[in-house]
């Protein structure tokens, strides 16, 4: 029995992976939820707006990199960021001025709407291509570790290593800041406000004077923000690669479902509900079950659930499970 | 006779392009006054109202306010001018809390709306308990009491109220009723479409009666309630 | 204009960009008969998916975004059909796999049948977790060992079951079967859901039915590709070997390498041909049968059709295993066109959403603006690159090769094609949402 070593196996290959992660999703998930909500359809260009905005990112890092502006320890990326969500916001709105708004006049059917985005998903990601190619893009500078796994092991004398990269402690403080944010804004200005009302009772909205045209433009303006943080922080943490951004479509959706769709709050449990699973299910056991069991009952696989390829599988069944037990999602949400 | 603070004057119209609901219908309100629109089921009593607040297509006749021409404003506009309106369903935020609702009634006002919100829990107690509960957590008669409250945040010139007792008991009927002529004491003009016939003739200083979209008996509410054709053909007996 | 002058415009348009493509060689047209045929055989196969997909979104208001996963079970069912079994593995470890998978069937239909017996509460719940793990510990003791035991014999050429032997022809059909099994498990779980809640469940099921396909190398060697499968159609060499067909080339005033190319390909097109006409005849039958006016019925008002007593549920459920079916068909045709079953190919823009665009671009509910769909938007897809390269050539005509305009541009021309595809659905969707042949 060697408890120790199996909790920092954990530690090190689950809890930890599966917090950056979850978050990663949970940031994502927002923005999936709030266009659901507002603008009541399912964005099926999110994948590709994380993508753009990363892509964008990465850019304006190179040109400040060249200028020999850095952060120290932290990664350029993150100076980078707030302009990229600056040039997110303008395509963002610029696409719902040049392809939803019509739409929104005629009040057409979500279906239509799930439709435009998959011409919008088309022609973002070809457009990201046509700036970035396919190619798989690292970005992150910087400070790389905050816990060198060698130096745990020489410091602690434990036979399993504990890596903690820069880039996943701050991939969870972005998420916090910016998520407690977007709460005190949603709940506190009367910008936010007018959101969560828009969202809850469109006519009712209009009759009591809110612009429904601004309540959409700060809708993207925020969906940029969230969608570009989500898309540097993964990128920052696994690099940067058009099509897996594409991939991160179903997670995504999986997350704002479980949580209950236009459920904020749900959105953000959803995200750690889906990348916990998903870690859980794919981790290698092999080592912590020898660790937590008798000498001669080690186990010879490795006890691994589910090979890691398989892992849209668990967001596949955590849908299939929500949608059969409990429609509306943890939180509640709107019905689906 | 002068002209009334609001009025919908020969209204002909239906919804966007299709057939006319309304023919030369006229309905009227002035301060200090309910008048309640009642009739049979499909007369056309919602409609009128909505005509009066922009939601309907007006073919011919106008709609005034306070002796000015409105016939085509939106609605929104008219909310500016100093209309409250109530819909008959879906007239709440219910995600949002109660004191959220009143603010997001008091959306186009930019001056400090905190008396108003003090005056409407004055005028509806229950929901200053409940100002932080979520609105669609109510009961049917506090919800009702949330959404009137929410029209009165704009601090309107006129009310409309459309079956604001529709679907709740008869207990919290007469309690809806009373708050009802609280808030015309007020000296605000209450316009509304009522199902419960009897009950709101009771209460109403103008009233009219409505068959297929025009009008069948306009007086009083106590005239309309003593004259034998309207007792007959709309209240029983 | 009526419906039929409209469609026959249009085609003849398409034939004659056929034509010109093997007759002409100037702007993005190559002038060579054999890349005409290169494009009509995968436009062919293109206007069956979309086929599929218009019975499925045309007729019903289906929204399936799994379009590619049924494409690529229809590329397993080749080579399950027709390549040759593989002894050796079947004796290593054939049964094992088969029995850990009926091991791990078996409990889940147990758990089913266990749950819908026991009543509601702590003591079902408890016993559903407890046959499911006991049931997963079962199928992956037993199912590992089979899997390691096939992989290991031979893994560079074989390292897997190989197929039942059977014509490849017959993979066509067995395309169909598959995916309409997959369809009716995904059918049965996601289908009354709201239309795009139906389209992130079968997204999902795509990907995961190509990650099978990757990675569980002993059913079709993985990402390891299975080549060399069988044709319905002669080898170009066989031809070029046999003195007839040299004489009949020859007096058709062609060189035996070139005639055996077209002559392989005309094959193929003669062959798919066939099949898209024999599908659209069945549609447009469904169509107007008592069936297919029913399904349209639900489609534009669902809940009339539900208060008039109509199955919508079940109609869906039929709908959606007939067009994956197709589906299915169109990937069985397509991967033994290729002769290589490819999983790392399968990308859901190319295989799924594209469909898309074929289906609305042609006219949604229309099956001759499916077919329109299919060959235009695939010769688009087919020409966009060239087209952007002459793009690049002439807007970067004055500039130095080396100014980072003219190389961006020169470096774009391959990524144009999603974005054209893109626009093109955007621009139908705004100003023509019924398609070039709109339904009538």
């Amino acid at each position: 029995m060697d408890f120790l070593n199996a909790l920092v196996n954990i530690t090190n290959l689950l809890i930890i992976p599966a917090t950056t992660y979850g978050a990663q999703l949970a940031l994502g998930a927002l923005g999936v939820t709030l266009i659901y909500s507002i603008l009541r359809f399912s964005n099926f260009a999110h994948g590709d707006t994380m993508a753009f905005g990363t892509i964008v990112t990465i850019g304006i890092t190179s040109v400040f990199q060249s200028w020999g502006i850095s952060l120290g320890p932290l990664p350029t990326a993150l100076l980078a960021l707030p302009f990229a969500v600056v040039v997110t916001a303008a395509l963002l709105v610029g696409t719902d001025f040049a392809v939803y708004r019509f739409y929104r006049a005629k009040r057409a059917v979500p279906i239509i709407f799930v439709m435009a985005s998959l011409g919008v998903m088309l022609m973002m990601n070809g457009f990201v291509r046509f700036l970035a190619g396919v190619k798989n893009i690292s970005f992150a500078d910087g400070e790389r570790f905050i816990i060198k796994a060698r130096d745990f092991k020489e410091m602690t004398g434990l036979a399993e290593p504990l890596g903690l990269r820069t880039t996943q402690v701050l991939t969870v403080v972005v998420a916090v800041i910016i998520v407690a944010w977007l709460f005190w804004f949603l709940n506190k200005t009367r910008t936010g406000k007018s959101m969560r009302a828009f969202s809850d009772n469109e006519d009712l909205a209009l009759l009591s004077g809110i612009n429904p045209n601004r309540v959409v433009i700060v809708t993207w303006v925020i969906v940029a923000l969230l969608t570009t943080t989500a898309g540097v922080l993964y990128g920052l943490d696994k690099g940067y690669q058009p099509y897996v951004y594409f991939q991160l479509l179903l997670p995504t959706f999986a997350a704002a479902i479980v949580g209950g769709l236009g459920n904020p709050l749900g959105a953000i449990v959803g995200g750690f509900v889906v990348s916990f699973s998903e870690v859980m299910i794919t981790h290698v056991w092999k080592k912590v079950l020898t660790y937590l069991m008798p000498e001669n009952l080690e186990p010879s696989s490795l006890m691994q659930l589910m090979s890691t390829e398989y892992k849209f599988a668990v967001s596949f069944a955590i849908l299939v499970i929500v949608l059969l037990f409990k429609p509306t999602g943890l939180f509640k949400g709107q019905s689906v | 006779m002068t002209e009334p603070f609001l009025i919908g004057d020969n209204m002909t119209g239906g919804y966007g392009r299709g057939p006319d609901i309304l023919h030369n219908c006229t309905i009227a309100v002035n301060p200090g006054e309910i008048a309640v629109i009642v009739g049979p089921n499909g007369a056309g009593k919602s409609t009128a109202m909505k005509a009066t607040f922009g939601m309907l297509n007006v073919r011919s006749g106008s709609v005034r306010l306070d002796g000015e021409d409105i016939t085509n404003l939106s609605p929104q506009e008219r909310v500016i001018k100093g209309m409250g309106f109530v819909p008959q369903v879906r007239n709440i935020f219910p995600s949002m809390t109660v004191e959220e609702n009143l603010e997001m009634g008091a959306y186009i006002r930019t001056d400090d709306f905190r008396s108003t919100i003090e005056q409407i829990y004055d005028l509806f107690p229950i929901l200053r308990d409940k100002r932080n509960q979520a609105a669609g957590e109510l009961s049917g008669g506090q919800r009702q009491q949330v959404a009137v409250g929410r029209a009165l945040m704009t601090q309107p010139k006129v009310l409309l109220l459309d079956e604001p007792t529709a679907g709740v008991s008869p207990v919290v009927m007469d309690e809806l009723f009373d708050r009802i002529i609280e808030v015309s004491r007020t000296g605000i003009p209450i316009l509304m479409v009522e199902q419960n016939a009897k009950q709101a003739l009771e209460i109403a200083d103008r009233a009219y009666v409505l068959v297929q979209g025009a009008n069948a008996h306009t007086g009083t509410g106590k005239e309309l309630l003593a004259d034998p054709e309207v007792r007959r053909s709309f209240l029983g007996g | 204009m009526t419906q039929t002058v409209r469609a026959s415009i249009f085609f003849a348009i398409m034939a004659a960009l056929f034509i010109i493509e093997g007759s002409t060689n100037a702007w993005v047209f190559s002038g060579s008969w054999n890349t005409s045929l290169v494009i009509l055989n995968m436009a062919l196969v293109s206007a069956i998916m979309a086929l599929g997909v218009n019975l499925q979104w045309g007729y019903a208001g289906l929204f399936n975004t799994g379009i590619m996963g049924f494409v690529a079970l229809g590329g397993l069912a080749v080579v399950v059909t027709s390549m040759a079994p593989v002894p050796e593995t079947w004796a290593a470890g054939g049964p094992r796999i088969f029995l850990g998978l009926a091991v791990g069937v078996a409990f889940l239909v147990g758990t089913i049948y266990l749950r819908k017996k026991m009543p509601e509460g702590r003591n079902r719940a408890i016993a559903t977790v407890v046959m499911l793990v006991i049931g997963f510990a079962a199928y992956r003791t037993i199912f590992d060992g089979g899997v390691d035991a096939v992989e290991a014999i031979d893994p560079s050429v074989s390292g897997y079951l190989g197929g039942l032997g059977l014509p490849v022809v017959l993979a066509w059909p067995v395309g169909g079967l598959l995916a309409a099994g997959a369809a009716w498990i995904i059918g049965k779980t996601a289908l009354g859901l709201r239309s795009d809640y139906l389209a992130i469940a079968t997204l999902g099921i795509a990907e995961i039915i190509v990650a099978i396909l990757k990675n569980e190398e002993w059913l079709a060697r993985g990402a390891n590709n299975v080549n060399g499968l069988p044709r319905p159609v002669p080898y170009e060499i066989d031809l070029q070997q046999s003195a007839d067909f040299v004489n009949k080339a020859a007096e058709w005033g062609m060189d035996p390498v070139t005639a055996s190319t077209l002559y392989v390909k005309i094959g193929y097109a003669l062959m798919f041909t066939a099949v898209l006409v024999f599908i659209l005849v069945l549609s447009q039958l469904a169509r107007h049968s008592p069936w297919g006016r029913m399904m349209r019925a639900i489609r534009d008002n669902e809940t009339a059709a539900r208060a008039m007593g109509k199955n919508v549920t079940r109609r869906h459920l039929e709908i959606f295993i007939l067009g994956s079916a197709v589906c299915g068909i169109a990937g069985a045709m397509m991967t033994t066109l290729d002769g290589q079953l490819t999983p790392n190919s399968y990308h859901p823009l190319r295989f799924t959403f594209l469909i898309w665009v074929m289906v609305i671009v042609g006219g949604s509910g229309n099956n001759l603006g499916s077919v329109l769909g299919g060959f235009l938007i695939w010769w688009l897809w087919v020409k966009v690159e060239p087209m952007g390269q002459w793009l690049a050539q002439v807007t970067t005509a004055g500039l130095d090769p080396t100014n980072w305009f003219a190389v961006r541009m020169a470096e774009a021309a391959p990524h144009m094609r999603l974005f054209t595809m893109g626009l093109i659905l955007l621009l139908v969707l705004r100003f023509n949402p019924r398609g070039l042949l709109p339904e009538n």
